[in-house]
Order: structure tokens, then sequence, then C-alpha cells
């Protein structure tokens, strides 16, 4: 169960993609194509969407049912295509900026009505496509384009804002660990309810570059060193954490369904006239 | 008997940067003259898959040798 079958998945007129050398959405893309051949889900039973940015390619190299939205807007377009057809996979790709600056709003909301949508974000911690701009989710300290003397602000943590506005499976995973980002995505992906996947990513171009990461493989390392595994993260002082961020699950849990709950409260209700 | 690996590399696919030769634990591949990934080393691999999973670009596919397949089934 390896890459032997990624190409039935893929639109193979448009590879090579885009991305530049070394950028881990490709890492990420490979492992949901991965694991949606090892869960048999019928690639006509899917829909995949995105937003803007690096990340927003991705629906143009899966041949699935796809649709490039407008930027931080993808989830209210994938909420309307999971209450319109419920019988399908709706799988939300976003980036950072996405997903917690422009669509934030919509992030918070899709997590509090809990309906089945696999969100996963790719967390580059930058604006890449646009020039490097610095986003909600750069790390203190280091340089953007926009942050020439070093980003002053404090980086969102997706895991604990998705945990508190209400989703019921949360998770983190890196382009690095590659068994656990198989793993996670695969637990997303049959699990009903809304899902959040943060997957931690690189960008070699704009935030390695100006971060003395001349190499992909140094951004990638830096990512590996960073992420601590969930067992260990509790064990760890407050003093070792900082900088570092866990990966594993946090919540997994079975809520009542939006979709669901809107068929039996409201449609039901609705063509009996029962008011 | 040791398994044997063949490494099928789609070179219109690669775009030579380096994260399967850096993360190979057996230092199998190298980058060539094209500026594109070669599996220089092909009998030290012990088919991890690792420069499979971690290539961003889906160019490079680890199999086990096709004359050992054949030998399985007899």
């Amino acid at each position: 169960m390896f890459n032997e079958h990624i190409f039935d998945y893929l639109r193979t007129d448009k590879l090579p993609h885009i991305w530049c050398p070394g950028c881990a959405h490709g890492i990420i893309v490979g492992s949901l194509v991965r694991s949606i051949e090892k869960l048999k889900i019928d690639k006509n039973k899917i829909a995949v969407l995105s937003g803007i940015g690096c990340s927003g390619r991705t629906p143009g190299y899966l041949d699935m049912n796809t649709l490039h939205t407008t930027h931080g807007r993808s989830l209210t377009f994938a909420t309307g295509i999971k209450m319109a057809k419920p019988e399908l996979t709706v799988i939300d790709v976003m980036g950072d900026g996405d997903a917690v600056a422009i669509g934030g709003n919509h992030f918070i909301h899709a997590c509090r009505r809990n309906i089945d949508i696999k969100a996963i974000i790719f967390n580059n911690n930058i604006y890449g496509m646009t020039g490097g701009q610095y986003s909600p989710t750069t790390p203190t300290n280091y340089y953007a384009s926009t942050a020439p003397y070093g980003n002053v602000e404090t980086p969102f943590d997706i895991v604990k804002l998705a945990k508190g506005a209400g989703a019921s499976f949360v998770a983190r995973a890196d382009a690095f660990h590659i068994g656990l980002l198989d793993n996670v995505i695969q637990k997303a992906l049959s699990h009903k309810g809304f899902s959040v996947v943060e997957v931690m990513a690189t960008c070699p171009t704009q935030f390695g570059r100006r971060n003395k990461m001349k190499e992909p493989y140094q951004m990638l390392d830096f990512v590996a060193e960073r992420a601590i595994s969930l067992k260990k993260w509790q064990e760890m002082s407050e003093e070792e954490r900082k900088g570092k961020f866990p990966i594993g699950i946090f919540v997994d849990e079975q809520r009542e369904e939006y979709v669901e709950t809107y068929e039996k409260n409201v449609i039901e209700r609705a063509k009996k006239g029962d008011r | 008997m040791k398994k044997r690996y063949t490494h099928k590399i789609f070179k219109n696919l690669c775009k030579g940067c380096s994260l399967c030769v850096h993360y190979c634990p057996k230092n199998v591949l190298e980058i060539g003259d094209d500026r594109k990934v070669i599996a220089a080393r092909p009998d030290d691999c012990i088919g991890c898959h690792m420069c499979e999973m971690r290539c961003p670009d889906f160019a490079i596919q680890v199999h086990v040798c096709e004359e050992e397949e054949k030998e399985k089934v007899k």
C-alpha cells in the first residue's frame, strides 16, 4: 500500500504540479490519496474543495469531483454540497490563511455545527503564493517579507481553536512523520462529524530562505524537530515545550451530525406540515 | 535470500529537490548531472519506501524485483 496506484487518482495530464521543489504540499496530497485508496472510497463519491493559495491548487490535480473556490470561503461551499448531497465524502483542503485568517469565521462555525466535512489544513506558516507575508500561524521571531525584524505576534494554535469551537475530531500531524499522517487522515475520513486535521507543512521558498534554511530538507527537518508525540508532550515541562508543538489525535468523539439532525428536525417535520 | 528492489523514476515529474536523497537511510539515491534523481546503489536498498512517501512530486516508486516475484510463484 504505497504509491503504486497513485496515478489512478491524479489528473496525470496536469503533472508535474506547480509547487516549488521540496514543497511538502505534494507529500500531503500523496498521503491523502493513499488514505482514500486504503479505505476503498469510490473516487466518484468524493468532493474535494479548496480556497486560494498554494494549497488551493490541490483539487486541480485530483481526479475526483473538485471545486476551486474563493479565498477562505471553501467551507461555505462545502457546507452547501454536503447539505445537497449527503452521500458524498466532502474533503475541504485549506491553507492556514484560508482556515484561520480570511475564513476564520466560517471555520469556527463549521466546528460548532459539527457538519460532516473533512477539513485538512496545510499549515506552512506563511502566505507562500503571494510573496511570503506573515500569516496568523507564523511563529514568533521568524522572518517574513512583511516582518523584516521578525514576527512580533503570537501564532494561532489551530488545534486549540478547533477544540474550543467544538469540532468532534481534531488532530495534528506533520509532513515528516508519514506513518502518523496516513493514520490520522484515514481516521478523519472515516469519522462522522466535522474533522480537523492540521498538517504542519513546509515552505522552502518563502519561509525557509528567509529563516536560514536554504535546502528543502532543512525546512522539513525544522518541522520534524519541533513535532513531539502527544504522550511525550504531556510529560514535558513548560520550559521544554517552548517552540515545539504536539502531534497526535486530540479529540475523537461522536456527536449529533448537522445534516442528519437537519433532516430529522426540519425536513421531515416540514413535509408533514408539523409546526 | 535478500530481497532486491528496483526504483521506478519518472524523470518528467522529478524536480531535483533531493528530499529522497537526504532521507534514504542506506544512501541509495543520488542527484544526477541532469538535476534529477538516479538510483546509484540499488543493491543497498532495504525497501523502506521512505523516498516514495516523502517525494512531493510522486516521481519515485520502489518495487520488488520482478525475477524474484516469478520465483515466488514457482
